[in-house]
């Protein structure tokens, strides 16, 4: 469905990925974790259209997305719910959903997609009328989600979920994770909680400095000594 | 009592003609980050283009008679086709090339931009450099009612009226509608109003066009109520163009709801100034009060507290 192929990115001299490749296929759930500055965020803005890579190429569904704007890729079902959540603090929550749909003129669909996205986050429906500026932090996390599958996507990215908040919420958000993907929805994971994504995900991905170190199923790599040392404590 | 009413009504007069241009400002500096010195020349070119064609159109107008009632609304659309094209076209061509440009080098192309504006209106066969007598699109002396001696005219009525419903039709599209949303999107966060799927390029363009209907319409309500139009260099347009800049600052730049309530803030000063202290000073007293909002507001009326170097 997605493959990134030898994908390089430079922010001036600085080169932050080198020879990048990686492929998400139809339902999956993948997986990419590595620890700060190794390129993770990188690679989904590049997906996103918000970088242009200096070599290699993006292909989503057989089609070459590597040169579009970013709201033709949204139009094409890819979505992101970007590191920070990115939530409009000074817009409704409601209007923040509407925004997600920005792209779509599916009135009736649109209604639809949104009773859904407030099942899954029922914690939103009390507060569509609640500037998103007030909602808690997890309360937030959960708005990024709804708003990105206002999109209607094929394939969602979600960049750092988990980050910041308690182990509780964490759980919460990683059950939705993997309901949105039982539904139908390919998933691409970027986390540094490594134990929490290496959980939900069938494959990952290993990113250190820019590079792929490591890939495969993501319960062997769970499993593997090299990822338990660096990533899951050593224990 | 006589002067305090005259004082207020010319406040709201003139107040109306600086939000229509203030607005213009608000709207650029909050999705682009900068300041748009092209924009009072988009003033002037509505105010001229309402006197030009005016005088092609009515030239056979006897002396001293007014225009049938639909001139003024025809030359007002006219003055709004010719601004937002003019401002669509130098965003595509002058500020679209330096999106990820140091904000300096746009600041200079705007600059630049205007002296073009103003220096290719000088031509003859556009503008030229005399002055424009503005034909009677209404009668300027017809009183509606006259209240301790002062007179409300229905000019005042046209300019309040036009100017209101252009702001309410503003704050309509951008708090109530998908495209203002997207507006307001990309005014936050460019980056991730494109991941929502706003199309920045096309939300820039609009607010431009959008821009430049307003300060249309404050060029022509500014020719209404003038009657004559100065040449496209005219210091006096820099002078319009600075109070209603500063009108922006005072609101909070950025704020639209912002803008509107500095433009006010900015006329009472002016006429209240004249009227109570001296009338030889208004530009003055219109600095003191940006002064004194820059040291002890500085993100202005409206906006946030936040300082920001240009
Ligand atoms: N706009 C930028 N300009 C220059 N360098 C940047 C920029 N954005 C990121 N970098 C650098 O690129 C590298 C990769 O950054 P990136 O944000 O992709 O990492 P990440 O894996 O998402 O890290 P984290 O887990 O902390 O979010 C880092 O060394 C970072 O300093
Ligand atoms: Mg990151």
């Amino acid at each position: 469905m997605l493959e990134v192929r030898s994908l390089a990115v430079k922010y001036g001299a600085i080169q932050a990925l080198h020879d990048v490749s990686l492929k998400v296929e139809k339902g999956e759930i993948v997986t990419l974790i590595g620890s700060n500055g190794a390129g993770k965020t990188t690679t989904l803005r590049t997906i996103s259209g918000l970088i242009r890579p200096a070599a290699g190429s993006i292909v989503y569904e057989g089609k070459d997305i590597t040169r579009l704007a970013p709201h033709e890729i949204v139009k094409l079902g890819l979505a992101q719910s970007p590191e920070g959540r990115g939530v409009f603090p000074q817009m409704t929550v409601e209007e923040n959903l509407s925004l997600g749909a920005y792209t779509r003129s599916d009135h009736a669909q649109i209604a639809k997609d949104r009773e859904h996205a407030l099942s899954l986050f029922p914690r939103l429906r009390e507060r569509l009328t609640q500037l998103a500026g007030t909602l808690s932090g997890g309360e937030q996390q959960m708005l990024a989600m709804a708003r990105a599958l206002l999109a209607k996507p094929k394939l969602l990215l979600l960049d750092e979920p988990s980050l910041g908040l308690a182990p509780q919420i964490v759980q919460t958000i990683f059950k939705i994770i993997r309901d949105i993907n039982a539904e139908g929805t390919t998933i691409l994971l970027v986390e540094q909680n490594a134990h929490m994504a290496l959980k939900v995900a069938h494959r990952a991905y290993v990113l250190e400095v820019g590079r792929i170190t490591m890939q495969g199923d993501a319960k062997e790599l769970a499993a593997s000594d090299d990822v338990r040392k660096a990533y899951l404590g050593g224990h | 009592m006589d002067q305090l009413l005259q004082a207020i009504k010319d406040s709201i007069t003139i107040g109306c003609l600086y939000a229509l241009i203030a607005l213009g400002y608000t709207m650029v500096y909050g999705i682009l980050k900068f300041i748009n010195f092209a924009h009072s020349d988009v003033v002037v070119i509505g105010a001229l283009s309402t006197a030009v064609l005016g005088e092609r159109m009515l030239h056979k107008l006897a002396p001293g008679a007014t225009a049938a009632w639909y001139y003024g609304p025809l030359l007002l659309l006219l003055a709004i086709l010719i601004c937002s094209t003019v401002a669509f076209t130098v965003e595509r061509l002058a500020y679209r090339p330096l999106r990820r440009a140091p904000r300096l080098n746009v600041l200079i192309t705007a600059i630049g931009v205007s002296l073009l504006l103003q220096n290719a209106g000088q031509l003859k066969f556009l503008f030229g450099t005399e002055p424009h007598p503005v034909p009677m699109l209404i009668d300027q002396t017809a009183t509606i009612f006259t209240v301790l001696g002062v007179k409300f005219r229905w000019l005042d009525l046209a300019i309040i009226g036009t100017a209101i419903i252009f702001m309410v039709a503003l704050d309509y599209l951008v708090f109530h509608t998908k495209i203002g949303r997207g507006m307001r999107a990309v005014s936050h966060d460019t980056r991730i109003a494109s991941l929502m799927g706003v199309p920045v390029d096309r939300i820039i363009s609009f607010t431009f066009i959008t821009g430049a209907a307003l300060a249309a319409a404050g060029g022509f309500l500014y020719a209404l109520r003038y009657q004559t139009v100065t040449q496209p260099a005219d210091t006096g347009w820099a002078l319009l163009g600075l109070k209603a800049f500063v009108a922006a600052v005072v609101g909070g730049i950025g704020n639209i709801r912002g803008a509107v309530l500095g433009a006010l803030a900015i006329a009472c000063v002016e006429n209240f100034g004249a009227a109570y202290l001296h009338p030889g000073y208004t530009d003055v007293y219109v600095f003191v009060i940006l002064i004194l909002v820059l040291l002890f507001r500085p993100g202005g009326i409206l906006g946030k507290a936040v300082v920001e170097k240009v």
